[in-house]
């Protein structure tokens, strides 16, 4: 290369800088696509929704439905679970926020905020320690689920009690159709807003 | 390469080859003529093993994915067709399968190896380094290839060590997702892991052929840990070691044949005969043997760390596990390789090969089971792998770093060629 003894920029110095710049550009913008192309797909996305007839369920009964390759477990709590679910203080929880996609970001874990009808308690039935399916049916010493993997204890209201899980069960967003006999999980926002969920 | 090339073409086509593509050359200096040292004993061979297993790794799993299906509904049974339609399917996927193992057994051995005789030190750090990214791409294909039978102990351990990424703040639910390709580990998962195992044994490929080339530009490390110094300490690599080699690669290939004949189902899990079901964990998740030991570093952490859960805790120990090799050589600053010559270095790393053991014994036990009872008074196993995760990162971190420093080392041979042949006393002192 010829030495350069100028202080000024040539027309040179430009298309070096020129030439380089367009390339690290384009090829980030070229990387783009093929990072993205593992995200989930549109038509795994617009799964949507789906709807389920919970009006044969009896009382303490308990189905698991699938919903986005996951399970979501249903219950039909006794009044004696809702009362010791209601009766659990606040400051004795491991995770204090109710994670329930109908509410707020903030909502505190009581279990006014987990349900939108005490009766039917709603989740996704995926442990928040490793991705394990816990087991339900009033297992676990907190009346609620227990996860078999690592030794989880999740209450009647699916808050984690006790063991490595960090988090309570999420809350699908969902309302109920048909004078609460169909539950619609994956409700849209609007959906959700309209259906009479608010943070107790 | 290091030393003179000796190669002489004979023949017209060789010279008109040579002076074109010197590829006959490079095969003959590098595995004919390459001076070896002398003294390399049976633990040296476990390099040469692992080249035939990659060999029948990629080999087998060619023929496998002629007849395997990567689709959900289709994976478990196309596997279970290899094994009872396909004409000798049994005995290729039982190599695939038993192969994997047996990798492992030679790659412990040959790290092992390289941690007792100091082979990480300078001037081989890179040698050391490129290893442990072929141990890493290793476990990379090991565990894609553990999810393609689509058993319940494929997804689950899909499951779960994908869910490991979610102990990310802020990011993890998001590269989750993006491992997936949905919102649980589904078809787009097995479609991808597929692939990607696919493609690694090509990369672990590559990385051996720049293992081997960081190899002999120093030369082989030997069992005194004293370097090459002349002519009378090395040996040609044939006949010599391609004999040796050759004999170790038969016996071991012996033992691999006694599992792929008799004990073809010996190192699977029972759970991965029943096909996926996303519904239903099994009671007890357990990885293959071969990342027990990490398994059990993982889930040794329960406790919070400062504003670090215990799961993203358990998460970092994990990889550091993997990690702190990529450093060994910068911790372990005593000037002397072998361990042969390091009284108090030796023991501690009997007792790391130990707790390498142990720690994949904790791994396939339930934590809260207990390891002894004794009059009411019992340890259980999460408290056992707690003390062997605790050792393992001190013998890195704090035992060979200061043993540099406070070791007395014994007498070394004044060369490879002396400590063979006996011929003169130690010409280096006990410091």
């Amino acid at each position: 290369m010829t030495d350069h003894t100028t202080e000024e920029p040539t027309r040179r110095d430009f298309i070096y800088i020129a030439a380089g710049g367009a390339a690290a550009i384009g090829g980030a913008l070229t990387i783009w696509p093929f990072i993205h192309q593992m995200n989930p797909a549109a038509d795994t996305l617009a799964l949507g929704s789906i709807r389920k007839d919970i009006s044969s369920l009896s009382v303490g009964q308990e189905i698991t439905v699938m919903f986005r390759g996951g399970p979501v477990f249903i219950r039909r709590r006794s009044e004696a679970e809702i009362a010791e679910a209601r009766a659990v203080e606040l400051g004795t929880l491991r995770d204090d926020l109710a994670r329930n996609a109908n509410l707020p970001e903030n909502a505190p874990a009581m279990d006014a905020n987990r349900v939108l009808n005490p009766e039917y308690l709603i989740v996704t039935g995926i442990c928040t320690h490793l991705g394990c399916v816990p087991v339900g049916n009033s297992s676990g010493d907190y009346g609620g689920w227990f996860c078999p993997c690592h030794g989880s204890h999740y209450d009647e209201s699916a808050r984690i009690r006790r063991g490595p899980a960090p988090e309570n069960l999420p809350v699908p967003a969902y309302i109920f159709e048909n004078d609460g006999a169909v539950v619609k999980l994956g409700a849209t926002s609007e959906e959700v807003a309209a259906a009479g969920w608010s943070v107790a | 390469m290091s030393h003179q090339s000796a190669y002489e073409p004979k023949t017209g086509i060789e010279k008109w080859l040579d002076a074109r593509l010197p590829i006959v050359r490079l095969g003959y200096d590098s595995f004919v003529d390459f001076p070896t040292p002398r003294n390399l004993n049976y633990w040296y061979t476990f390099g040469g093993i692992l080249a035939v297993f990659l060999v029948i790794q990629i080999l087998s799993g060619v023929v496998l994915a002629m007849h395997y299906v990567p689709h959900i509904d289709y994976a478990f049974d196309s596997v279970e067709r290899i094994r009872r339609d396909v004409n000798y399917g049994w005995l290729i996927q039982g190599m695939h399968a038993n192969g994997a193992s047996f990798f492992f057994v030679a790659v412990y051995l040959h790290m092992f190896r390289g941690l007792f005789y100091g082979s990480y030190k300078a001037p081989r750090e890179v040698l050391w380094i490129i290893g442990v990214v072929i141990y890493l791409l290793m476990m990379a294909a090991a565990f894609m290839g553990y999810v393609l039978p689509w058993g319940q102990m494929s997804y689950w351990g899909a499951t779960v060590i994908t869910n490991l990424v979610g102990a990310l703040p802020v990011v993890g639910e998001g590269i989750k997702q993006w491992l997936w390709g949905d919102f649980a580990v589904g078809n787009a998962t097995l479609n991808r892991f597929f692939s990607l195992h696919y493609l690694l044994p090509f990369l672990i490929a590559g990385l051996v052929i720049l293992h081997i080339w960081a190899l002999h530009v120093p030369g082989n490390n030997n069992p005194t840990g004293v370097e090459v110094k002349g002519k009378g300490d090395t040996l040609p690599f044939h006949p010599y070691y391609t004999v040796k080699d050759g004999f170790a690669i038969v016996v071991f290939l012996l033992i691999f044949a006694g599992f792929v004949f008799y004990l073809p189902n010996a190192l699977g899990h029972a759970d991965n005969s029943i096909e996926a079901n996303p519904l239903v964990t099994p009671a007890h998740i357990v990885p293959e043997w071969y990342f027990l030991p990490f398994y059990a570093i993982l889930r040794a952490v329960t406790f919070d760390f400062g504003p670090i859960s215990a799961k993203l805790g358990g998460v970092l120990a994990m990889f550091g596990a993997i990690g702190v090799l990529f450093v060994l050589p910068w911790l372990d600053r005593s000037p002397v390789k072998s361990m042969r010559y390091r009284p108090i270095a030796k023991w501690c790393f009997l007792i790391f090969v130990i707790a390498c053991l142990g720690l994949g014994w904790c791994g396939a036990e339930n934590p809260d089971n207990l390891v002894f009872e004794f009059g009411g008074f019992g340890m259980p196993f999460v408290v056992l792998s707690q003390i062997l995760t605790a050792y393992y990162f001190a013998y890195f971190l704090v035992i060979l770093p200061v043993l540099a420093y406070v070791e007395k080392p014994k007498a070394r041979p004044e060369s490879i060629e002396a400590s063979v042949l006996g011929s003169s006393p130690a010409a280096v002192p006990a410091e």
